[in-house]
């Protein structure tokens, strides 16, 4: 928590609406986006009641569970959820793009689009990863049947909701409390912001309230129903049991008017619950638009649409599911992949928005100041070559607690390494700050035309911006994997009893 | 070694408990205590700071009441279909002696158990009983006769034990789901002794071998309250206290069907924080002793003087409220999912505007600087950090360190797309 | 000891070999007496360590204990050469950056780092060194080099565990955790390993051991190889009549006892502060100031050594990296840079891991503190800083841990499957406050 994002809390609470801390948004809005509210049944580890999803705010489908005690009815549920999804998933594959040879890859095809789940929140997301568990190992034979659609759509939910959405900077499945809290500071507290309803109410309050009053308003579950998936506990009690009670009576009287009226209840209570969280999801969103795109936002996007492809070309080749539990190699690759992602995404977040910059500033990791002395024929001999090694003062107001020796990069110039040499304390206040420029300056032996910082120029260093130029270790290959882990896994047979999971 | 007190020590220590106890009870009002069960008990370890609640809690005042009767009614409760679901689960757990649960000790956790005898204590072998089955304290002598006879050697399987547990100069009965008997870890030697092994039956989900942190812990301070209950039973009778082990075993469903999983808990941790949570109560006397006597929560309602009419609120609600401010809180926004008061201590805190309500690492990031408004004079004064901010002079320094840079970045503009983009990760 | 640990290696009835070993305890001796011995047997001997420190470190021991054996030190692209050991360098001591250029060499040293880009190569001995902070990811990425061979694998239990700078809860508890210690998943796969333990620790003074064992190693523990008598430090005279008298008295005091108990205690009065407490960081800068102003001598009769203190064997320990600029900042002023005490090693436990001092002054982790945070309570980085000394180690910190420690919640989340560590940290704060007297 830095202190800068801690006082533009202080300062939210304190004029009564949020502050924002970012200048840019960091996360990618596809023009299309499949928005789906998802209420969960309390006590049981994976059991929908409801969905409204869709891509239009006016025309939102309204998906019920008819029986929610009936345990396979979750199944047929999941097949009607799927008769949604997997038409919106699959006309993202409709057109590709060429992406050239390198040394490291063949050409091959990229969807030119990918699709993007939007979620109210991360409990939302979190229920997407268990049905996704839940149904992605099901098969349409053996004891306990599904439709082919159930698996898919497991898998399907399983790459949104568990691989792609815990990648840092994947924009394929957003749950929005974390989006906008990425955006805004409030002035109430990160448990609080979890609340959808609240923390929309204190960045976009309506007129005639501030933002603490509309979040208060919104906590109250009589005039504003939780976001899901948890439904609220007296909803339950007083409308939803009556109902359900109400159905299986009619059910064991075989009262077919009865059954019907009872079923339509059940589904005009659901839908009232998670009416005006649609809305609200919608209006996050609009209010997610008024923020430009970040400058690194094509690229990322980039990166989605390429795992999109991977994931839509693995499917169609019969890969298996994805296995319950990771081999030892698997979980290392994906440790590293997210370590990797997360510090490309911190990097990329600090050089497209000055706001999240600041946030270093105040920690130290970052400083930025005037440059008051630059020494452009400084060089340094290696081997048997001259090479430019400019020297650069500059002075900063800044806290600077980095040591000499560690390599530094400017946002304005990312591929320009800089060492930091000496850090000297400046009479009155501040610091005196050396550099040592190490590249970006071109082939020569002197700095390329433009590649200098200029006396009187503002620049800001941070660490964490200079390139690491770190290979990725090498992994041993699954059947590879050494004593040390377990050795080789078992390779993945799916097995009857998956199947065969006891239902009563 | 603390020397052992000497008998005037003893007196007035007992004279001075008994004016404790009297002064609780009066903080009450003429209202029947709230008994402590194993969760509040579990509760006492999550926020030990805070005075308010332990006062209310050692009090006995039904905070529930109190915060309804106050206008910042707690939401808490559970829904049905959870209640319903966990019942069953219980069930068909406990079915036929507890047959399900041994099976599970037996075969997946490898635990060796031995014959023995299933008792359960909550059955009533006089069919004349009242509703609701056998009084509290009949059962308690029950339990504490049957481990009598279980720490004389007997091997049993003790279903629907209840337990006590003095909590502040008060009993308080918990209830564990089940006590395995004496069992041995697959990995303890043959001869070893047979320890008594607390089982909880839970209804949330392990799935892939993990469950909620959340759950899982609160589940762990529950167990453990139940083992430190056993083993001061234990020790009453004059048996070996460590005959109850410190490993609990948790039970819940698999995956995403009813199927049963059982696993081991260590909660040693969890039984040295309720331990020293309940050792912590009789600092309470030093928190009332310097009340206002005008201070307290009677939350009792007069019979109504004609039908239809309310009974007259011995305290109103402004009463109740001024009370609850002489005593001091340490609220945290965690406290909503923890304790009934919540919501006002919530709202008290934004009123005075405490940084408090901005959650602990906001306000660890502001460099301990208690109010909003100062955090915002510090950050926004001009003019060097010094005397004038009240020995904040550092946070000063810090607050307008960050102060600055942010309307500094205000100032500049975010990178355009069309530029050349960072070398790919 | 050391026989026990070669015995079972040699045999080879084991793939792995786990060696505890608590602060000081002579776990680089073990090391380097190893490799000898593992090098004799004609097979390549592969060691891996965590920073390039521990590589030159060990290389320099290893080439003055066993001069006849041919070293390979295998380095990164931009590794310099340091001083020490440049005029090592001959047909004893190789430097490359490619194994293939190191084949004549018996034995092959690399950070984990460089080991885990190497894709080809084999060896049938690897000693693996802080093997405790090292992580199971970087593990695999080595153990291929050793699968067919027998590993050592070496390290403190009670220090730093390795950590991941994303959330790596969905693999908590589970057997392919990468982001668990090596040791940690070694075990876990392979339960019946032989683990030695590492009885005494030759660093700690038997003032500070009974301390360290019982509140970071409480069912393994372990006892100072040396006795009271062997050890002493015996400071100066006070200096007296400075315009700061009252101060110096306060710092003099906590120094004569430091001396007298190898533990001392310096409070300051309570108060919620910023993390560069200003007063705090001065007190650390002050109080090594003073050691060196007034003389220190420390004697070991066991270790044979008689000297001063000078600042290079004095270290302040902090929690956090802006707290050690802080004092290193305090530590540059002018009267006292010209004293030498720019030499003084001022770093976060992360970085101290490892290293040994005479003297430390360690800032309280949780000193000025409101709330305690895991961070802040974890046993490894108390441990780390408590454990670096041979003389004395004196705990700066502001009035009020105790009761921040009373009011701490203890509804920490638990992972099924994840072994518990207990006592905990927050029992290992107390034990340790306790033990100072501190407020």
């Amino acid at each position: 928590m830095s202190t800068l994002t801690a006082l533009a809390r202080a300062r939210a609470a304190h004029d009564g609406r949020a502050v924002p801390i970012a200048a840019v948004r960091h996360v990618h809005l596809s023009d299309e986006p499949f928005v789906l509210i998802p209420l969960m049944q309390a006590g049981e580890a994976a059991a929908p009641l409801a969905v409204l999803a869709g891509t239009d705010r006016d025309d939102a489908h309204l998906l019920v569970v008819g029986q929610p005690r009936n345990r396979d009815q979750r199944f047929a549920f999941l097949t009607d959820f799927a008769r949604l999804l997997i038409p919106y998933v699959e006309q993202r594959r409709a057109r590709t793009e060429t992406v050239e040879a390198t040394k490291n890859h063949e050409e091959w095809q990229r969807c030119t689009d990918a699709p993007q789940l939007i979620l109210p929140n991360t409990g939302g997301v979190d229920a997407l990863r268990l049905l996704g568990r839940s149904a992605r190992f099901r098969t349409p034979d053996g004891p306990y049947p599904v439709d082919p659609l159930v698996p898919l759509l497991g898998r399907h939910l399983t790459w949104f909701a568990e691989d792609r959405a815990a990648m840092p900077g994947s924009s394929v499945c957003l749950a929005l409390t974390a989006v906008l809290g990425q955006h805004w500071a409030t002035g109430q507290s990160a448990l609080e912001d979890q609340h959808l309803p609240a923390l929309l109410g204190w960045i976009d309050p309506p007129a005639d309230m501030t933002g603490a009053e509309a979040a208060l308003r919104a906590e109250d579950p009589d005039l504003v129903p939780p976001a899901g998936p948890v439904t609220d506990p007296a909803f339950d009690t007083g409308v939803l049991a009556p109902l359900v009670r109400a159905q299986e009576e009619a059910r064991a009287a075989d009262d077919q008017r009865a059954i019907a009226k009872a079923e339509e209840e059940l589904r005009s209570a659901l839908g009232a619950q998670l009416r005006q969280t649609w809305e609200t999801v919608w209006r996050a969103i609009d209010v997610l638009r008024t923020l430009p795109a970040a400058a690194s936002d094509e690229l990322r996007w980039q990166v989605d649409r390429g795992r999109f492809t991977d994931f839509v070309t693995g499917v169609e080749e019969g890969a298996p599911p994805q296995p319950k539990r990771p081999s030892a190699v698997a979980a290392a690759r994906r440790l590293a992949d997210l370590e990797a992602a997360q510090q490309s995404y911190d990097r990329s977040q600090a050089i497209d928005d000055p706001l999240v910059l600041a946030r270093y500033r105040v920690g130290g990791e970052a400083f930025s100041g005037r440059i008051t002395f630059v020494d452009a024929e400084r060089q340094e001999i290696k081997g048997k070559r001259a090479w430019p090694r400019p020297l650069v003062l500059l002075h900063t107001e800044d806290d600077v607690i980095l040591r000499p020796g560690v390599k530094l990069a400017s946002p304005s110039r990312v591929n320009q390494t800089v060492r930091l040499r000496a850090v000297r304390p400046l009479e009155g206040s501040g610091f005196e700050v050396e550099l040592e420029l190490q590249s970006g300056m071109g082939r020569g032996k002197t700095p390329e035309e433009g590649s200098l910082p200029v006396v009187g120029e503002e620049r800001c260093y941070a660490t964490f911006l200079a390139e690491q130029r770190g290979m990725r270790p090498e992994l041993p290959e699954t059947d590879q994997t050494p004593w040390t882990h377990g050795g080789p896994p078992w390779p993945y047979v799916p097995r009857a009893e998956e199947q065969a999971e006891d239902w009563h | 070694m603390p020397t052992s007190p000497s008998a005037p020590q003893v007196a007035a220590a007992a004279q001075s408990a008994a004016a404790v106890a009297a002064r609780l009870d009066s903080l009450r009002g003429p209202v029947a205590p709230r008994s402590h069960d194993a969760r509040t008990i579990a509760a006492l370890t999550v926020n030990p700071g805070c005075s308010r609640r332990a006062v209310l809690d050692a009090a006995g005042v039904d905070k529930r009441k109190l915060s309804e009767r106050i206008g910042f009614p707690a939401r808490y409760g559970q829904s049905p279909f959870a209640i319903t679901r966990g019942l069953a689960f219980e069930k068909q757990v406990k079915a036929d002696g507890c047959a399900a649960l041994l099976g599970l000790l037996r075969t997946s956790l490898g635990f060796d158990v031995p014959e023995h005898e299933y008792v359960d204590l909550g059955a009533d072998p006089d069919a004349s009983a009242p509703a609701g089955g056998v009084d509290r304290p009949t059962r308690y002598e029950r339990t504490r006769e049957l481990f009598g006879r279980v720490a004389a050697g007997e091997a049993l399987l003790a279903d629907h034990p209840l337990l006590r547990l003095d909590v502040g100069g008060r009993p308080a009965y918990v209830e564990p789901d089940v006590v395995a008997l004496s069992a041995r870890p697959a990995d303890a030697a043959a001869s070893a002794p047979a320890r008594l092994y607390v089982a909880e039956v839970k209804s949330f989900a392990v799935i892939d071998g993990q469950a909620d942190p959340a759950k899982v812990g609160a589940a762990a301070t529950q167990a453990a309250v139940y083992v430190l209950a056993l083993r001061r039973l234990l020790a009453s009778l004059g048996a070996d206290p460590a005959l109850v082990a410190e490993d609990v075993i948790l039970v819940c469903p698999k995956d995403f069907a009813n199927e049963p999983s059982a696993h081991v808990l260590d909660v040693r941790r969890q039984l040295a924080a309720v331990e020293r949570q309940l050792a912590r109560l009789p600092r309470i006397a030093a928190l009332i002793a310097d009340l206002d006597p005008a201070v307290d929560f009677d939350l009792a309602v007069d019979p109504p003087a004609a039908e239809g009419e309310p009974g007259r609120e011995h305290r109103g609600a402004a009463e109740l409220t001024k009370s609850l401010s002489m005593i001091e809180a340490r609220y945290a926004p965690e406290c909503v999912t923890n304790c009934e008061m919540a919501f006002h201590c919530r709202a008290e805190a934004r009123a005075a505007g405490a940084a408090d309500v901005l959650g602990r690492p906001v306000r660890d990031a502001l460099g301990g600087v208690a109010g909003i408004d100062e955090v915002l004079a510090l950050a926004d004064a001009s003019g060097a950090p010094g005397a004038a901010s009240g020995g904040h002079g550092e946070a000063a320094r810090l607050l307008r360190a960050a102060s600055r840079a942010y309307t500094e970045a205000l100032l500049v503009a975010p990178r355009a797309a069309e530029s050349e983009p960072p070398a790919a990760a | 000891m050391i026989e026990a640990v070669a015995a079972d290696l040699l045999s080879r009835a084991h793939r792995g070999v786990i060696v505890d070993s608590p602060p000081g305890a002579g776990k680089s001796t073990l090391v380097v007496e190893l490799s000898g011995r593992l090098a004799a047997t004609g097979e390549r001997v592969m060691i891996v360590a965590q920073t390039n420190e521990q590589v030159d470190d060990l290389v320099a021991r290893l080439a003055s204990a066993h001069p006849d054996v041919v070293l390979g030190r295998l380095t990164a692209g931009d590794y310099e050469v340091p001083e020490r050991l440049a005029p090592l360098r001959g047909p004893a001591l190789m430097f490359a950056s490619k194994l293939t250029e190191l084949a004549a060499a018996d034995v092959v040293l690399a950070t984990a780092a460089k080991w885990a880009l190497v894709k080809d190569g084999e060896f049938a001995w690897a000693i693996l060194d802080e093997a405790y902070q090292m992580r199971s990811d970087g593990l695999l990425a080595v153990a291929p080099r050793f699968a067919n061979g027998t590993a050592l694998f070496v390290g403190d239990p009670g220090q730093l565990d390795p950590f991941a700078t994303v959330e790596t809860d969905a693999w908590a508890g589970s057997a392919w955790d990468p982001s668990d210690s090596a040791v940690a998943v070694v075990r876990m796969h392979n339960p019946h390993l032989p683990v030695h333990r590492l009885p005494y620790s030759w660093r700690l003074p038997s003032t500070a051991a009974p301390l360290v064992a019982k509140a970071f190693y409480p069912f393994t523990p372990f006892d100072a190889g040396s006795d009271a008598q062997d050890r002493s430090l015996t400071l100066g005279a006070r200096e007296g009549g400075s315009a700061d008298s009252a101060l110096e008295d306060t710092l003099d005091d906590v120094l004569d006892r430091a001396a007298d108990e190898g533990w001392a205690w310096h409070g300051l009065p309570a108060a919620h502060v910023i993390r560069t407490d200003a007063e705090a960081v001065e007190a650390c800068a002050a109080l090594a100031d003073r050691i060196v102003r007034r003389g220190a001598e420390a004697v070991d009769r066991g270790a044979g050594y008689s000297r001063t203190v000078s600042p290079d064997r004095i270290a302040i320990g902090t929690a956090h990296r802006d707290q050690a600029a802080a004092v290193r900042a305090a530590l540059a002023r002018r009267d006292r840079a010209q004293r030498g005490l720019t030499e003084v090693t001022v770093d976060t436990a992360n970085r101290l891991q490892g290293r040994e001092y005479d003297v430390t002054i360690v800032l309280h982790p949780l000193s000025g503190r409101r709330d305690a945070t895991a961070f802040h309570l974890e046993t490894g980085r108390l441990c780390v800083l408590l454990s670096r000394h041979r003389h004395a180690c004196i705990v700066v910190g502001r009035a009020g841990i105790a009761d921040l420690l009373d009011a701490h919640p203890h509804t920490e989340p638990v992972r099924l499957g994840v072994p518990v560590k207990f006592p905990d940290g927050w029992a290992a704060h107390q034990a340790v406050l306790a033990h100072l007297g501190a407020a």
